[in-house]
């Protein structure tokens, strides 16, 4: 067993490194580096697509890409370094859907022309996407979903409804799964479709989180009609257009990355604050727990790099993917709120106060993080797919 | 990057499966805790003539010459059948002598531990200073010339099978501190040595062991004079990750017979393993189990490597100690009544779970020394 890189993996990290590290010095002030939270402040958004376009430049959107499409074809390894020094530099600039989720089912189901089409402009950060998936009475149980696509000539009219549809505003494009076949068992009578967040019946209403944050929307399809060449794959084949985007990196490392990070910013406030005369970090209360978090998210880090490590292998990794992705979201909600604890009522001060500790970064944290939780499959869906698929116990 | 087992490891694994399947089967070890040696001598000599004790002393000293990772694997394997013998504690002794022992001491006693014959064991914790040798207060007064050690030591396994002791004790003149400590090697029937067996919760054979003016000759230590600090804690690094190995494979078993059992005992009509709340027991189990392997790895890989794993091996010990309380907790749990008995297999690993988080090193130190890494 063997747990080093090669020179070129070695060489290649030093060169994200190098990047990341420059542009996290371009971060808004107070901005926390919760990456998946870029969407509601302009000058985070502003951020957000500055680094988007040199990634874009660089070819760093599509490494590991058949070269044929743009891309360098580098490995799961390769990529989750990347993921890893982004994350750990907390930068955003990855559009959290072209290419790594929108771009494997183009490349996988897409028509020469659809591939033509969007990769590129994936590649060079030119498309800003949304999710057209989950809708109010279709969460966990997506593949109920009941949008409908109508075929009308040329196109499909679609109507419906889909909620919790990140970062909608600021979205030029959305993939849309619609059912197209009502008399067909469930997973078998969706289409994937794209369309531009600019058509006439689409209308985007923000849907505020508890924070007060403008992350999240609901998306209403008014007649929207979608031309017959923008159906990724097959009429009735959307489901499964939709799922081969599982087939990218899943190790969750660059969360895993970010969290170290914050558990970082932590241990340093709990060493340079003091609380009665001494510091916060010498209650072996606060550093016992400190310590557990660093253990977890080392676990974790391990862990992530066995995901990517066999899926390079070329292993399908459902049940190691969800193990990666419920551990890193709940030690995150865990590790934000005992921070907000640790440092006692200036924990829930709120960025802009001069009282407010770590310019309030965890107080938002405790709330956005519940994202983390229920987002791509809640936590308990994970565990679900953990024991019929990697233990065999009966579906009910 | 290969994070996949060697060769010699997917094979070593299988075989050490395989004999435990032939030969000891789990209420042996039901068996061995009522009996007095508290291991079965002929698997013993089986074991090393498979070359199990030998396997990472240096071929020039009788070993096979292999990876600590391979050691892992055995233990594993060991701790999956909960293999009762004193094969943690010999090894950890040819360690100390292969890193400290002079060539006469090496030739002396690698040969004989590696062919099985002769068991040694590790005198290091007392009674008050469970992990922290800086708490050592058994004494070695005298010169290099030859020595008289008294003290008190505890949990040393098998001591009373053992041919020879491996005592720390306190050369240096400060009554507390990390160095000034000294690792002696002495006969286990030597004068003044008392061997008191103590009933744990594991029922392995730990012992407390007094030694009243003990003597020492000048062969008896191993290494320098006052400076058995560094060999020690190197020692101590190698046993907490040693012994996660053994309660991995114990995790093993725990993960493998209960998810058995979800599948097959019915209640209501169907199987236990149809309820959600057992399923995600088993997930978290699962996912737990998995990612607190690649840790060990990790730690193992480190430690092959002579790379610094003082915080990994830290780590390692306080997630497996607290982790595997807590799976067997759970797998007693999914048995229902019957992992209460003493008849069932799974009070063995629950209890066992108990003691190995207390050895080599409590969650609570590990968690002090893990603070002391953090940036």
């Amino acid at each position: 067993m063997d747990f080093s890189l090669t020179e070129e993996q070695e060489s290649l990290r030093k060169e994200f490194d190098t990047f990341f590290a420059e542009e996290e010095k371009r971060a808004p002030v107070g901005w926390g580096g919760w990456i998946f939270g870029v969407f509601d402040e302009d000058d985070v958004w502003a951020y957000h697509c500055s680094v988007a376009g040199k990634l874009g430049q660089k070819g760093w959107l599509s490494l590991p890409w058949p070269r044929k499409y743009g891309g360098r074809e580098h490995s799961y390894i390769e990529q989750l370094l990347f993921n890893e020094v982004r994350g750990f530099h907390r930068v955003p600039g990855v559009d959290l859907w072209g290419p790594q989720i929108v771009a494997p089912s183009l490349m996988e189901y897409g028509s020469e022309e659809i591939k033509q089409r969007w990769l590129p402009d994936i590649a060079r950060a030119e498309i800003n996407w949304c999710q057209g998936w989950t809708e109010p009475n279709s969460g966990s149980d997506l593949a109920s979903l009941s949008t409908t696509a109508v075929a009308d000539g040329d196109d499909f009219i679609i109507n419906g409804q889909k909620i919790w549809t990140t970062g909608a505003h600021r979205a030029d494009h959305i993939f849309i799964l619609a059912r197209t076949d009502a008399k067909a068992p469930k997973h078998h009578g969706l289409t994937y479709f794209i369309s531009e967040m600019k058509s006439p019946g689409i209308k985007v209403r923000p849907l505020l989180f508890m924070n007060k944050s403008h992350e999240y929307n609901q998306v209403f399809f008014d007649n929207l009609r979608v031309p017959r060449r923008n159906i990724v794959g097959e009429v009735n084949q959307g489901w499964y257009v939709a799922v081969t985007g599982v087939n990218f990196e899943r190790s969750m490392i660059g969360v895993f990355a970010a969290a170290k990070r914050d558990l970082e910013d932590l241990v340093k406030f709990c060493r340079e604050t003091t609380r009665d005369g001494r510091p916060i970090a010498d209650d072996p209360l606060v550093s016992h727990r400190l310590a557990e978090f660093a253990i977890e998210l080392e676990a974790g880090r391990q862990w992530a790099y066995y995901v990517a490590w066999i899926q390079s292998k070329g292993k399908k990794v459902p049940g190691e993917a969800s193990a990666a992705k419920y551990t890193i979201s709940e030690s995150i909600v865990r590790l934000a709120n005992f921070a907000v604890e640790s440092m006692g009522l200036c924990g829930v001060i709120k960025h802009g106060s001069k009282w407010s500790a770590l310019h309030g970064t965890f107080e938002n944290l405790c709330q956005a993080s519940l994202g983390g939780v229920i987002a791509g499959g809640t936590t308990e869906t994970q565990k679900n797919i953990i024991a019929w698929m990697s233990l065999g116990l009966p579906r009910t | 990057m290969n994070l996949d087992y060697t060769e010699v490891q997917q094979e070593l694994r299988k075989v050490v499966r395989e004999f435990m399947k032939r030969n000891y089967p789990p209420s042996r070890a039901r068996e061995l805790e009522d009996d007095t040696r508290g291991f079965d001598p002929g698997l013993w000599k089986q074991a090393a003539d498979m070359g199990w004790m030998g396997w990472a002393i240096p071929q020039q000293y009788g070993g096979l010459g292999g990876e600590l990772m391979d050691v892992v694997v055995i233990l594993e394997e060991m701790g999956r059948a909960c293999f009762l013998s004193p094969f943690l504690s010999t090894i950890l002794c040819s360690f100390a002598l292969t890193d400290g022992g002079s060539e006469e001491q090496k030739s002396e006693c690698l040969p004989s531990l590696s062919r099985g014959d002769s068991i040694m064991s590790l005198a290091w914790a007392e009674p008050g200073a469970d992990y922290d040798i800086s708490g050592i207060k058994t004494r070695a007064t005298g010169s290099k010339d030859g020595f008289t050690i008294s003290g008190t030591k505890f949990f040393v396994p098998h001591a009373a099978e053992a041919q020879r002791l491996l005592v720390v004790a306190r050369t240096g003149e400060e009554s507390s501190a990390a160095d000034g400590l000294s690792l002696f090697m002495v006969y286990a029937g030597s004068p003044g040595i008392q061997r008191i067996p103590l009933q744990t919760i594991s029922q392995e054979k730990q012992y407390e062991v007094v030694f009243d003016k003990t003597p020492a000759g000048r062969s008896a230590l191993i290494g320098g004079l006052s400076r058995g600090d560094v060999l020690v804690r190197s020692l101590q690094e190698r046993a907490m990750v040693l012994k996660c190995a053994e309660m991995l494979g114990g995790a093993d078993w725990v993960m493998e017979n209960c998810t058995t059992y979800a599948k097959e005992r019915v209640q209501y009509g169907r199987p236990i393993g149809s309820y959600g709340i057992i399923q995600h027991y088993l997930a978290d189990l699962w996912a737990e189990i998995s990612m607190a392997r690649r840790l060990l790895y990790y730690a193992a890989w480190k430690l092959e490597k002579g790379m610094p794993c003082a915080r990994e091996a830290a780590m390692v010990k306080c997630l497996f100690s607290d982790g595997y309380r807590r799976w067997t907790r759970t797998g007693v749990q999914i048995f229902g009544a019957i992992g209460t008995s003493r008849e069932h297999d799974m009070g063995l690993y629950y209890r066992r779970a108990r003691e190995a988080a207390l050895t080599y090193g409590s969650p609570a130190w590990c968690r002090d020394r893990v603070a002391s890494f953090l940036q």
